[in-house]
C-alpha cells in the first residue's frame, strides 16, 4: 500500500529504536494524518518540519499513545506496539514534552517529577527527603538550579520544561519527544535546552524534535524529516540539505507564486497606533494600517504580536500609549466599542475564540450583528436568519444546514464562519490572526483571495502569520516583532525570507 | 515528491447553503427540540393523572398544585440565565428566607405594608447584588461564593427576627395571595408570575442579551471576541436572581402568613433539580425557558399526584432527585452510545479504503448525524 | 554562552538562612488562617469567661467537634479531587437510623459489628455516588445534590415518624461518648485516629498524592496516565465509609435518631473544608486543615454562648468565614498570578 520510503537519508545506521510507518488517524471525516512516518535511531536528534496543520502535532500524540492510530505499523525497538494509553506509551521508554508543559501548579516540583512512583522510605511511606535528593541529582546534571521544594505553579516555562526533560531523564526514556520546546524560550534558555538535548544524544537516546524555527534545527538535528497536509514527505541528513530544499517540500510548491495580493489603491489611515505598552507582554509598539493596505505582523510564536492585537480590540487592557481609529481615539478594554467603529478580529483560536462551537452555524454567523439586529431591544429572528444566510453563502460556507452546531463543519468550513460573520458588520478594519492555520489548501487559497480582494475594497488589513509564504505573499508592509517590541519595519520589497527572520529572531550572531 | 495538493476540501458531502433549502422551519424546531420532550412529558403525565388517578382532574388541583410550585417556578426563572452562563446560584432560598425575615420584623415594627414590600425587596436586590459583585467584579468561583452566602444570608435572616415568628399580615392581603382567578383555580398571584416568565423568557431568546449568554456559556472567550461584557451580564443576573428570590421570599411569607427565618430552606435544591430537569446543561450554553417551566409543572405535578395517592411528602423528594439524576446523566449515556457506534462504524469502514484523506471523507462522519 | 549553567531568575534557590526559610514555607502552609483565628476565638472567649476552658467546657468543645471533624476529613479527600460531596448528611441520617435500628432490633448486638455495618452501609452509598460521577462524567455537584434528595427520601419512607432514644441502645455504646481518656471523649480519639491516618495516606502515599495531582489539573492527571476515575471513585467510597462512621457515633452521641437526623449537615461539613483551607477547586489543602476547621465552626457556636452572644449570629459568621476564606485564596493567587508575569516579563 505505501512505497516504502526512503527513511535512512541516505546512510546506513543502527536500527531505529522506534519506527512508524503509515500511520492513519481520522476524526470524524476529518483526517488529521493520512500518512505519519517517522523512524528515530538511537544517539539522534531528529527534526520533524511541517507547517501548521501538516499533521505534527497528531503524529506525536500517536507516539504519545494519547490518540490510537485507525491504521499502520508502529513499532519500537523492533516489537509491533499498540498503545492503549499514555501509560502503555511511557512504560515503553517514550517521554513525551508537549509545547505547554503539564504540570501540577499544586504540587512540588520534585513531586511533579516523580509523580506516580515517588521513592518510599520507612514503613513504605514516601520519603520526601530521598525525592528531594534525587530531583536535586538530576537538576545537578541538568547544569540547572530549581529549588525541588517549590511548587510547580508560577514557573516560567523554560523551568518547567526543564522539570519535563528532567522527568523523561528519571524515566530512563530512550526515546524523547520535544513538541516546539524553544516557541517560548529566550535566547539563553534555548542553548541550555540544546546542551541537554546534546548530552542525552551522548547517552544513546533518540530525541525527535520538533520546530519552526530553522536555525534551530540545522544547528542541533542530525536529519530531518518533512510533513504536508497530514503526509510524510521525505527525509534528509541535515548536511545534505539546505533551507530553501526544505522550505518547498514543506509548503509543497514554489514560494514567489503564492498567495499574490493584487494592487489595491492604498488610502488614508485607518488604525493608528502610538507607543502602545503593557508591562512585561509589549512596550513602544506604534503603526499605522491603511485603507486598502494589508500590513503583516511577523515574527515568532511569543513574540507578542497576538498580545498586541488584543489589546488593539480591547481583549486585553493596555497601560500604555493610544489606539486612534479614523482619528478617535479608542476607547480601552472595550470590544464592543471596537466593533461600534467598524473593526473585526478573526481570532488565532477558532475553536475557542473565534467561534461558539456549540452553536448553529447560523447564530455564530450573526452573533456579531446580534445588537444591531434588534428592534426595540428585541431580535428579529427572520433578520438574523437572512444576515446570517446570505453571509455564509456570499463566503461559500459548506453546511448542510444553518442549524447545524458549526462544530460539525470542517476546519476550512469553520473559518469561513468566522470571517463571515466579521465581515457582516461591515467593517472598515479586520485583524486576522493566522487566518488560514490548521486548514486545508483549497480553503486556504479561498482565504487569501477574500483577504485581497477585501484589501481592494479598502478595507484595512493587519495580518498576524506565522507562514512566511503568507506573509511575503499577502502583505503590502511587514512589521517584525521580537520580545515585545517591533524590530523592524519591511515594505513589500524589502521583504525577504531572510530579512524577516533576521528581525524575528535578532540572533544575527547564529545566523550562517 | 510530486505536487499531491487537491483543491476539494476534505469534507464535501453536503450542498451550499445558497441551495439548501430552508432547515427546520420554527415550527418544527419547536415541536422537536429538547424542550418539547419535557412538554410532552409534562402533557403526558397530566393527561395520565386526569385519567388514572381520582380526584386529580379539577380546578383544586390546578389550585394547589400552582400555589404550591409558585416559589420554585419563580427562582427558576432567574436561575435558568445564570446556569446557561455557566455560573450557579446556591444562595436563591436562603435570600428568600432573610426577605421573609425582614418582612416580619419591619411589619411588626409597625411599618406600613406598602415600605414593608419595598424594603424586603430592596434587600434582595442588595443581597443579588453582592453575590454578583465577588462573581462578576472580584472573580471568585460562583458555587463557593454562593455557598457562602448561603449560609450568610440564612444566618442573617435569624439574626433579624430569631426563632420568632410574625403572623398577623394584614387579612385582605394573605387572602388575595391565596385567591383564584374566578371558577378555573388559577391562583390570582399566577398573572404576575407569568409576567416574571415572559420578562425573562424575552430576555433570554429574543435579545442580544440573551444571544450573548449562551456564547458566554459555551466560551467565555469566544464571547468575549464578540464584545459581550461578560462581567456586567453576570452581574445583572445575580441582581435579577436576588430581586426574584425576594419575590419568591414575599410570596412564601404571604401565602402561609407567616414570616419565619427557616422558610423556603432548601429551596435551592428543588430549584436547580427542576431546572436541570427542564433541559439546561449543568456545563452550561443550553436550556430555555418553556422547558424549565414544563420541568418545574412536572416535578410538582408528579409531587401532587402522589401527595393525592397518600404517598407521604418526606418521601417525595426520592422523586425529585432520582428524576435530577436521570436528567444529568442520561445525556452523557446517549453521547457515550453514540460515540461507540460511530467508532464501530468508521473501524469497519477504515480497512476497506486506502489511508487518504480524500477517501476517508466518504467514511461517516459527524456531518451526517442530527 | 555553551557551557555556562544558568540559574533560572524565577526561583533563586537559597540554601542559607534555614530558620527564615522555615518561617517562610510555615507561613505559607494553607492550615495557618484558620489555626490563628481559632487561637484567637479560644483566647478571647477565654479571657471573657474562664469556665470557657474547664474541663467540662473542654470536653463539650471536642464532642461537638468530632462529628464534623470526621465528615470534614471526608469531605476535604472528595473536594482535593476537585469533586464534592453534598450528600454526607443524608449518609449520616442513614446510617444513624440504621444503627438504632440495629440496637432495637437484636439487642446484644455487639458494638463493633455495629460499627461494621455502618461503615459498609456508608460505603456502600459512598461507591453509588463515586460511580455516578466517574462513569456518567457529570459535576459531582448535581450527582450528589441528586443522592441528597434520594438518601433522605429513603430515610424518610424507613423511619417515618420514628424515632430511637438513647435508652434503646446499650449503656457502653452511649458511654463512648461519655467517657474520657486523657480529658479526650472516647469518639474523639476515634475522630483523631481518623485524622492522622487519612493526613497519613494524603502526605505520605502515591495514591494520596495522585488525588491532589488530579484536583491540581485533572487533564493533565488524565495525560500523565493516573487512574482518574479509580481514584476519585476511592475518594467518594472513603468520604461514605468516613460519613457511616460519623453516623454510628452520632448515635452514640445523641439521644436520639430519625427521619431528619443530619439533615442541613453538609453545608457545615463543605464550610469546614473550605474554611480550612481546602481550596474548593481542588489541589491543594490538607485534612488536618479541614480538622482544624470544624473545630473553628463548631467552636464558634459555644464561644458565641460564652461571650453571651446572640446565638443566631453562629450561621451568618459561618458563611461570612467561607467567604473570607475563598477571598484570602484568591488574593494568594492573584499574588502568584503577578509574580509569574513580572518574572517572564524578565525572561523577555
Amino acid at each position: 500500500m505505501h512505497p516504502a520510503p526512503d527513511l535512512t537519508g541516505g546512510a546506513l545506521e543502527p536500527a531505529p529504536i522506534l519506527s512508524l510507518h503509515g500511520a492513519v488517524k481520522a476524526f470524524g471525516a476529518v483526517v488529521a494524518l493520512a500518512e505519519g512516518t517517522i523512524e528515530i535511531r538511537p544517539g539522534e536528534i531528529h527534526a520533524l518540519v511541517g507547517e501548521n496543520g501538516a499533521g505534527k502535532s497528531t503524529l506525536v500524540k500517536v507516539l504519545a499513545g494519547l490518540y490510537h492510530p485507525d491504521a499502520g505499523d508502529f513499532r519500537v525497538e523492533g516489537e509491533a506496539v499498540a498503545f492503549r494509553s499514555v501509560a502503555d506509551s511511557k512504560a515503553a521508554g517514550i517521554s513525551v514534552i508537549y509545547q505547554e508543559p503539564t504540570l501540577f501548579p499544586d504540587l512540588t516540583v520534585a513531586e511533579n517529577i516523580f509523580i506516580g512512583r515517588q521513592p518510599k522510605g520507612r514503613l513504605g511511606l514516601i520519603s520526601r527527603a530521598t525525592m528531594r535528593k534525587q530531583a536535586r541529582a538530576l537538576f545537578a546534571q541538568l547544569g540547572v538550579r530549581i529549588d525541588p521544594d517549590r511548587v510547580a505553579e508560577g514557573l516560567s516555562i523554560a523551568d518547567q520544561q526543564i522539570i519535563e526533560i528532567a522527568k523523561a531523564i528519571s524515566l530512563d526514556a530512550r526515546v524523547l519527544v520535544m513538541d516546539e520546546p524553544t516557541a517560548a524560550l529566550s535566547g539563553v534558555e534555548v542553548e541550555r535546552l540544546f546542551q541537554v538535548a546534546r548530552g542525552l544524544r551522548e547517552k544513546g537516546a533518540g530525541i525527535l524534535f520538533i520546530s519552526h524555527r530553522f536555525d534551530e534545527v540545522f544547528a542541533l538535528c542530525d536529519r530531518i524529516t518533512v510533513m504536508r497536509d497530514g503526509r510524510y514527505i521525505a527525509t534528509h541528513q541535515t548536511s545534505a540539505v539546505t533551507v530553501p530544499q526544505i522550505v518547498r517540500e514543506m509548503v509543497g510548491r514554489d514560494i514567489a507564486q503564492l498567495f499574490p495580493k493584487e494592487v489595491a489603491a492604498i488610502g488614508a489611515p485607518v488604525l493608528q497606533v502610538k507607543d502602545l505598552g503593557r508591562a512585561g507582554v509589549f512596550s513602544d509598539i506604534s503603526f499605522e494600517v491603511r485603507a486598502g493596505e494589508i500590513v503583516a505582523l511577523a515574527g515568532l510564536v511569543g513574540a507578542g504580536r497576538t498580545e498586541v492585537a488584543r489589546a488593539v480590540f480591547g481583549i486585553d487592557p493596555y497601560d500604555r500609549g493610544s489606539v486612534e481609529f479614523l482619528g478617535k481615539k479608542l476607547r480601552s478594554h472595550n470590544p464592543q466599542a471596537a466593533i461600534d467603529v467598524g473593526m473585526g478580529f478573526v481570532p488565532e483560536d477558532r475553536r475557542k475564540q473565534g467561534l461558539v462551537m456549540e452553536l448553529s452555524v447560523e447564530r455564530n454567523a450573526a452573533l456579531t450583528l446580534r445588537n444591531r439586529l434588534a428592534r426595540f431591544g428585541l431580535i428579529n429572528a427572520r433578520a438574523e436568519r437572512r444576515v446570517a444566510a446570505e453571509w455564509t453563502s456570499r463566503l461559500q460556507v459548506k453546511t448542510g444546514s444553518p442549524e447545524f452546531k458549526v462544530s460539525t463543519l470542517s476546519g476550512g468550513n469553520q473559518q469561513k464562519v468566522v470571517l463571515a460573520k466579521w465581515l457582516a458588520t461591515e467593517p472598515k478594519f479586520l485583524i486576522v490572526d493566522e487566518p488560514t492555520r490548521g486548514i486545508d489548501v483549497g480553503t486556504k487559497s479561498e482565504v487569501h483571495r477574500l483577504l485581497s480582494d477585501l484589501a481592494g475594497r479598502g478595507i484595512a488589513i493587519l495580518m498576524i502569520s506565522s507562514e512566511l509564504p503568507e506573509v511575503l505573499g499577502m502583505a503590502d508592509r511587514v512589521l517584525v516583532m521580537h520580545e515585545g517590541r517591533i524590530t523592524a519595519e519591511l515594505d513589500r520589497a524589502d521583504a525577504t525570507p531572510e530579512s524577516i527572520m533576521h528581525a524575528a529572531t535578532a540572533s544575527l550572531e547564529r545566523t550562517p | 515528491m510530486s505536487n499531491t495538493v487537491t483543491t476539494t476540501p476534505a469534507l464535501d458531502t453536503s450542498k451550499t447553503l445558497a441551495a439548501e433549502p430552508r432547515g427546520r422551519t420554527g415550527a418544527a424546531r419547536l415541536l422537536l427540540g429538547r424542550d418539547a420532550v419535557m412538554i410532552y412529558a409534562l402533557l403526558a403525565f397530566v393527561l395520565y393523572g386526569m385519567i388514572a388517578i381520582p380526584r386529580f382532574a379539577s380546578p383544586v388541583t390546578v389550585g394547589f398544585l400552582l400555589l404550591d410550585v409558585i416559589p420554585v417556578l419563580l427562582i427558576a426563572l432567574p436561575m435558568t440565565l445564570i446556569i446557561i452562563t455557566g455560573e450557579i446560584d446556591l444562595s436563591v432560598a436562603s435570600i428568600a428566607g432573610l426577605t421573609s425575615a425582614l418582612m416580619g420584623v419591619l411589619w411588626a415594627a409597625g411599618l406600613d405594608i406598602g415600605t414593608v414590600l419595598a424594603i424586603s425587596l430592596l434587600a434582595g436586590v442588595a443581597a443579588g447584588a453582592f453575590n454578583g459583585f465577588l462573581v462578576a467584579v472580584v472573580g471568585l468561583p460562583s458555587l463557593a461564593v454562593t455557598i457562602g452566602t448561603l449560609a450568610l444570608f440564612r444566618g442573617l435572616a435569624l439574626v433579624v427576627i430569631g426563632d420568632n415568628a410574625v403572623a398577623n399580615f394584614p387579612p385582605e392581603l394573605t387572602a388575595f395571595f391565596t385567591s383564584k382567578l374566578g371558577g378555573t383555580g388559577i391562583p390570582t398571584v399566577m398573572i404576575g408570575v407569568v409576567l416574571v416568565a415572559l420578562f425573562f423568557g424575552v430576555l433570554l431568546h429574543f435579545t442580544p442579551f440573551g444571544r450573548g449568554l449562551y456564547a458566554l456559556g459555551f466560551s467565555k472567550e469566544a464571547a468575549t471576541f464578540v464584545g459581550i461584557k461578560v462581567a456586567r451580564a453576570k452581574f445583572w443576573l445575580y441582581v435579577g436572581s436576588g430581586s426574584v428570590s425576594a419575590l419568591a421570599g414575599i410570596y412564601w411569607t404571604l401565602r402561609y402568613s407567616s414570616a419565619r427565618s427557616d422558610n423556603a430552606s432548601g429551596l435551592e435544591l428543588t430549584v436547580i433539580a427542576a431546572v436541570l430537569l427542564g433541559g439546561v446543561s449543568i456545563f452550561g450554553g443550553k436550556g430555555s425557558i418553556p422547558g424549565v417551566i414544563a420541568g418545574v409543572l412536572l416535578i410538582g405535578t408528579i409531587n401532587f399526584a402522589l401527595r393525592l395517592g397518600r404517598v407521604s411528602d418526606v418521601v417525595l423528594i426520592i422523586v425529585t432527585g432520582t428524576l435530577l439524576i436521570a436528567s444529568v446523566v442520561a445525556p452523557s449515556v446517549f453521547e457515550a452510545i453514540k460515540r461507540w457506534q460511530h467508532n464501530r462504524r468508521l473501524r469497519r469502514s477504515l480497512p476497506q479504503v486506502p489511508a487518504s484523506g480524500e477517501t476517508n471523507a466518504t467514511a461517516p462522519g459527524v456531518q451526517e448525524r442530527k | 554562552m555553551t557551557t555556562t549553567p544558568t540559574s533560572t531568575p524565577a526561583a533563586p534557590e537559597r540554601e542559607a538562612g534555614g530558620g527564615a526559610r522555615l518561617l517562610g514555607s510555615l507561613l505559607r502552609l494553607r492550615e495557618v488562617p484558620v489555626t490563628l483565628a481559632l487561637i484567637v476565638l479560644v483566647v478571647v472567649t477565654y479571657l471573657a469567661n474562664p469556665l470557657f476552658l474547664g474541663a467540662q467546657g473542654v470536653k463539650d468543645l471536642l464532642l461537638n467537634a468530632t462529628i464534623v471533624i470526621i465528615l470534614a476529613v471526608g469531605q476535604a479527600l472528595v473536594i482535593i479531587t476537585r469533586n464534592v460531596d453534598l450528600s454526607v448528611g443524608s449518609i449520616l441520617g442513614l446510617v444513624a437510623f440504621s444503627t438504632g435500628t440495629l440496637f432495637a432490633t437484636f439487642p446484644g448486638i455487639p458494638i463493633i459489628v455495629v460499627f461494621l455495618a455502618g461503615m459498609a452501609l456508608g460505603a456502600l452509598l459512598g461507591a453509588v455516588n463515586g460511580l455516578l460521577v466517574t462513569v456518567a462524567k457529570v459535576p459531582a455537584l448535581v450527582i450528589t445534590l441528586g443522592t441528597l434528595y434520594i438518601y433522605r427520601g429513603l430515610n424518610n419512607a424507613w423511619a417515618g415518624g420514628k424515632q430511637y432514644f438513647a435508652g434503646d441502645r446499650p449503656d457502653a455504646f452511649g458511654s463512648l461518648s461519655v467517657d474520657t481518656v486523657l480529658g479526650f471523649p472516647l469518639i474523639t480519639l476515634i475522630a483523631i485516629v481518623v485524622v492522622v491516618v487519612v493526613a497519613v495516606y494524603m502526605v505520605g502515599t502515591r495514591p494520596g498524592r495522585d488525588l491532589y495531582a488530579i484536583g491540581s489539573d485533572p487533564a493533565a492527571a488524565e495525560l500523565f496516565g493516573i487512574p482518574v476515575s479509580r481514584r476519585v471513585f476511592l475518594a467518594f467510597l472513603t468520604n461514605g465509609v468516613l460519613a457511616g462512621l460519623a453516623g454510628v457515633l452520632y448515635a452514640s452521641r445523641f439521644n436520639s435518631v430519625g427521619a431528619t437526623t443530619g439533615s442541613g449537615l453538609e453545608l457545615d461539613v463543605v464550610a469546614a473544608a473550605v474554611v480550612g483551607g481546602v481550596a474548593i477547586f481542588g489541589g491543594s489543602g490538607s485534612v488536618v486543615g479541614a480538622a482544624i476547621g470544624a473545630v473553628l465552626l463548631t467552636t464558634i457556636t459555644s464561644a458565641l454562648t460564652a461571650l453571651r452572644v446572640d446565638k443566631f449570629w453562629q450561621q451568618a459568621i459561618v458563611g461570612a468565614l467561607i467567604l473570607a476564606a475563598i477571598i484570602i485564596d484568591r488574593i494568594a493567587g492573584l499574588r502568584t498570578a503577578k509574580k509569574l508575569r513580572v518574572s517572564e516579563a524578565r525572561d523577555v
